[in-house]
């Protein structure tokens, strides 16, 4: 008689993408089981001990703004905080934060055992239960069965991991933990191929033998602003602790070209693909050979320890190699090796055969989030976590499935990215990537996504109409700074020229003179004797909307033509084999993505506007079947 | 990518209707909510008279003017047109649609066709009228589908027809532009994701010399289009001498057949009389003018009046002397009339005639017929219509004074194009706003927005995707990441 226990959720798997996904459906109201090899790897850091920075300090405030965890966490348990590209425009502000690992880990384990209806087992999930082609449960390990609704794959970078230093293979997952061997025969048993990444990581290294007075220190912000919407700005203001700047130089990369055969890398050993824009010291000394040193930060662990991490050169080469090579660069002369750099390999999914909504398209209510759909980074494991979350509870619950748009947020960009494109190597989230990115700013998350958190019930009432008021306030307010004329009076020329700003030839409103590169809403303040109060939130939006309203304008037209092609949807059950006219590729493609909507389909490779209108005429053609206009 | 459905149903599409071609009648047609409006802009009465199009009866046909309006809004006759409106529902897009049927001639087609763009109607993609067609319940599926089958197989064609075009120097220069754009796209870029690594101080000024450089090169480009025009249009040319000098053997021998008829009586000629002709590789819109003489013959006159007129508008003159007479009057009053035309940068060349014959001049003699006027002579070529000397030459001489080899390659098939001229004037807006970006100071992550739509712009001319090249290019060009 086979051991069973009932559950709603399975969340398989416990770093950035479990714990969101585990949190968002407990807190939905689901019955909800989170798996892990080792409970004390919950939210466990295992590369770089930073959450945010450029196009990723973006995905965590709109996890944020939708009810993740994340920002929450990183706020508790920051040790260093950096606003970056400050000089630059507003879109691409991004919050940069040092974490204190071993407290970050420890702060997020608290959360999920305080979440009514979640519960932590230590287990290694073995096999999905189907029936039908849908999914009724996991089987663990120790051979008992937890029958469920949904179960989400999160298994990171540990299924069928294996490290590499130099010639040493380890059977392991990361930072030497135990390995998941058994669901990659489930899941290919129930027709979810799987293929093979790989990523690295740098020494760690003991802090007291790191010659600090040869580098450059790295400090945080003086003023830190915290990651959520729901921090007090009061509680951040903490003592901080500083990194390091140094540099690699030629004699370090003669060490390595002399060893580079011995590099399982380059000696071909390593089947897996690495990310391009994570490359290892290796990489960067023969791909950029021009470049006479590279840069290294060291980023201390957390407080408790003296461990640092040196970032900038993760590394595969051999243990002496190794030691050789980080004893070039100044200030770490004498550096002692806590745990060697590696490289890890580990199965994955190919993202094309998930939906938007990150649920399979082969299994019914099996979904998949995280490193395990070809991403890299916390901030896009957590992001999508949290989105196959709420997504397997509105498909247990009946509710809409939640799908974020390219032009609404980054998170809709790297789950449509994710999705859609042919992705060959662990996919990072950049700013580039973003076609609407003046739109998607870090400042402006929870005036874009608070309103679908509170439609699945993430949000609270009052959390809601805070953001619904600002937004009012917002738009009352520019369209008064629009409204109020200033004129060519004298008592205004003076008060201009004392700001060092052009007089006045003819009347202007207040909006057009903050828009003046030397003015701001701020320095107007004498000109505008009305001005009501307003919360720095709102100042702050007020000033960029006005400022860069012409830039805004630009970008929202194309985001118009672009969401006309979205909204154009294509139905589950279209075949194609049924569309006339449609060319070979077009059609091989079609059938293997399956877009759900134009504007998806219009984004594959192979896909020609002509094979479009062809699509359109015979969505049309259905359409007008079916009687409907 | 996919503009076919960009605007689907919202907006005023309009294209040439009619296949592109020398000959006949050229229809320009506008389908859409705006088709009246636009066509009301650009169209004037016989007198010259704004019209309110969509007040028309439904379904009729008038003639008048197709006129371009400067910016003090002073307007220019471009074209003779029959102009006509159907009503929604009642057209083949099942949209108002208002047809402009215009003398033909791809440059004036093509001109008229730039305005209705201009005048705000959307260049239609292949297919498109017949997709509205159906969408409107105009045709049935099966011969929407047939079209489209055919638009299909004209796309992969047309794809085909223009990677061919594209292989030579414009392609080049296109991917050449983009290229520039792109590194610049993918600097700032990589500044903005590896802010620690990457700095963009001072990069503005650098940005700044890219623009105006990237400007310079499009306008450059956009100037030839107009030479492509030239060569694809070919070269307005007029015979030009006095009576009996040989222009009409001139003309039949270049056309190959007896066209106008040719005696030794003086002024035999009486009109113009036009041929098209391909003469070293180019095409030439030949006129052959009446001989210009002082006359009392009244028709006669007319045709002189007409031959001057020609003379004024000619990209090129061949000027045709009889080498078996003496140099006379009439041969120093039009050398006048060319002087005045040279100053205006008109081509000419000067065609010794009748070398089989006892020859009464010499070359000091003819060319002094400009020196002595403080001009330089032009090319001077001698020939006889009767041998066909020096006929040769002669199509050498055009290649090399339209430098048309240069040309060809450059512009023949590109610039001619509408859509290729739109994207480029586009791509060159874009930059222009960048350097405006730049000028009022602000941060470098605004300009990637207008440098991202001048890269995409010209990447339609190529017909290439934009989606990944500027990912592929950070990785390639930058060292990022840590």
């Amino acid at each position: 008689m086979e051991y069973h226990i009932d559950t709603q959720v399975c969340v398989i798997g416990a770093g950035h993408a479990g714990v969101e996904a585990a949190l968002a459906c407990s807190r939905l109201g689901l019955k909800t089981v989170i798996f892990t090899m080792n409970v004390d790897s919950i939210a466990m850091m295992p590369c770089n001990p930073h959450i945010g920075g450029s196009s990723k300090g973006h995905l965590v405030r709109e996890i944020d703004a939708m009810g993740g965890e994340m920002g929450k966490n990183i706020d508790k348990t920051f040790i260093q905080s950096k606003m970056l590209n400050v000089s630059k425009g507003p879109a691409v502000h991004s919050l940069r934060t040092q974490a204190d690992k071993a407290e970050y880990s420890k702060a997020m384990r608290q959360v999920l055992e305080q979440q009514e209806n979640l519960t932590i087992r230590q287990a290694e999930v073995t096999e999905i239960l189907t029936e039908d082609r849908k999914v009724t449960g996991v089987r663990i390990h120790t051979g008992t069965v937890y029958r469920c609704e949904a179960a989400i794959i999160c298994t990171g970078t540990y299924l069928n991991a294996r490290c590499l230093v130099g010639e040493s293979i380890t059977e392991t997952g990361p930072g030497g933990m135990q390995r998941s061997t058994w669901l990659k025969d489930s899941l290919n048993g129930i027709g979810i191929p799987l293929r093979r990444f790989k990523t690295g990581t740098p020494a760690r290294m003991d802090g007291r033998t790191l010659d600090y007075s040869k580098m450059t220190i790295q400090e945080g912000d003086k003023v830190v602003i915290p990651f959520s919407y729901s921090t007090d700005p009061a509680d951040v203001q903490i003592e901080q602790v500083p990194c390091y700047l140094t540099y690699t130089n030629e004699e370090t990369h003669d060490i390595i070209r002399q060893n580079i055969d011995r590099s399982p890398i380059y000696a071909g050993i390593i089947e897996g693909t690495g990310p391009r824009y994570c490359p290892s010291i290796e990489d960067k000394v023969v791909k950029f050979s021009e470049k006479t040193r590279h840069q290294v930060f060291i980023e201390p662990e957390g407080r408790g320890t003296n461990e640092v991490y040196v970032d900038g050169m993760s590394s595969s080469m051999p243990d002496d190699v190794q030691q050789r090579m980080y004893r070039t660069v100044p200030g770490l002369e004498n550096c002692v090796i806590v745990k060697n750099a590696y490289a890890i390999e580990y199965d994955c999914v190919n993202a094309n055969l998930l939906k938007l909504t990150l649920e399979t398209r082969e299994i019914d209510g099996l979904f998949c989030a995280g490193q395990f759909n070809g991403s890299s980074g916390y901030e896009e494991a957590a992001a999508q976590g949290l989105m196959a979350g709420i997504n397997a509870s509105m498909k247990i619950l009946g509710g809409e499935p939640l799908i974020l748009k390219r032009s609404e947020a980054y998170i809709g960009v790297l789950i449509d990215d994710l999705v859609t494109k042919d992705n060959r190597e662990p996919y990072r989230m950049m700013t580039s990537r973003a076609e609407y990115r003046l739109l998607l700013r870090q400042d402006n998350a929870d005036l874009r996504l608070r309103k679908y958190g509170y439609r699945v019930g993430l949000i609270s009432q009052e959390e809601y109409d805070h953001v619904c008021r600002k937004e009012r306030m917002i738009e009352e307010e520019v369209k008064r700074l629009k409204s109020i004329r200033i004129g060519a009076a004298r008592e205004n020329q003076e008060y201009l020229r004392a700001r060092g700003s052009a007089d006045l030839k003819t009347a202007c409103s207040l909006a057009e003179l903050m828009c003046r590169p030397e003015l701001s809403y701020e320095s107007v303040a004498g000109l505008d004797p009305d001005r009501p109060v307003l919360p720095k939130e709102v100042t702050e939006q007020v000033e960029i909307n006005i400022r860069y309203e012409g830039y805004i304008a630009r970008q929202k037209r194309q985001v118009e033509q672009f969401e006309k092609m979205e909204n154009r949807r294509i139905p589950d059950n279209i075949d194609y084999n049924d569309v006339g006219s449609l060319r070979l590729e077009a059609r091989q493609k079609l059938k293997e993505f399956r877009p759900s909507s134009i504007g998806q389909a219009s984004r594959l490779s192979g896909v020609t506007p002509a094979d479009i209108s062809v699509l359109l005429i015979h969505l049309e053609k259905i359409r007008s079947q079916k009687g409907e206009i | 990518m996919a503009l076919v459905f960009d605007h689907l149903h919202t907006d005023t599409i309009a294209a040439i209707a009619t296949a592109m071609s020398e000959a006949g009648i050229g229809i320009i047609r506008i389908s859409g909510p705006e088709a009246a409006a636009i066509g009301s802009r650009l169209y004037r009465t016989p007198n010259r008279q704004k019209t309110d199009i969509s007040l028309w009866r439904p379904g009729t046909i008038r003639f008048g003017y197709i006129v371009e309006t400067d910016r003090d809004g002073k307007e220019k006759l471009i074209d003779e047109v029959m102009l006509s409106f159907m009503k929604a529902p009642h057209s083949y897009t099942t949209e108002d649609t208002v047809e402009i049927n215009t003398h033909g001639g791809m440059f004036l087609m093509n001109r008229t066709l730039e305005l209705v763009l201009a005048a705000g109607a959307r260049l239609a993609e292949p297919g498109e009228f017949t997709k509205r067609a159906f969408l409107g319940g105009r045709i049935d599926l099966a011969r929407a589908e047939a079209v489209m089958d055919l638009i299909s197989s004209e796309n992969e064609f047309a794809r085909k027809t223009s990677a061919a075009q594209m292989e030579g120097a414009v392609s080049s220069k296109i991917r050449e532009l983009r290229e520039k754009i792109l590194y610049e796209i993918a600097f700032i870029e990589s500044a903005l994701d590896d802010p620690e690594n990457y700095t963009l101080e001072g990069y503005t000024d650098k940005l700044m010399d890219t623009c105006i450089s990237l400007e310079m090169e499009m306008n450059d480009l956009l100037s030839h289009a107009e030479e492509g025009r030239i060569l694809k249009e070919g070269i307005r040319t007029a015979i030009i001498g006095r009576p009996n000098v040989g222009k009409s053997s001139l003309l039949n021998h270049l056309a190959g057949e007896e066209r106008a008829i040719v005696t030794e009586i003086e002024g035999t000629t009486r009109d113009t009389l036009s041929e098209t002709v391909r003469v070293g590789g180019v095409l030439l819109h030949l006129t052959d003018t009446a001989g210009i003489r002082e006359t009392e013959d009244k028709v006669e006159r007319i045709g002189v009046h007409r031959a001057e007129k020609a003379l004024e508008n000619a990209d090129l003159i061949l000027f045709l002397i009889d080498s078996s007479r003496e140099l006379s009057q009439e041969d120093a009053q039009i050398a006048e009339k060319i002087i005045m035309r040279l100053q205006e940068g008109t081509k000419c060349i000067l065609l010794v005639n009748k070398t089989d014959l006892s020859s009464e001049i010499k070359e000091e003699e003819v060319k002094s017929l400009f020196i002595s006027r403080g001009c330089e002579c032009p090319p001077l070529l001698f020939c006889s219509l009767q041998t066909g000397e020096g006929m040769k030459e002669l199509g050498e001489y055009i290649a090399k004074l339209f430098h048309t080899g240069e040309i060809a390659e450059k512009n023949e098939i590109f610039l001619s194009n509408v859509r290729h001229k739109n994207a480029v004037r586009e791509a060159l807006e874009s930059i222009c706003l960048v350097k405006e970006s730049i000028m009022n100071g602000m941060s470098e992550d605004f300009f990637s927005i207008d440098l991202m739509n001048a890269y995409r712009v010209l990447g339609t001319i190529l017909g290439e995707a934009v989606e990944d090249d500027l990912v592929e290019e950070i990785f390639s060009k930058f060292c990022l990441g840590k």
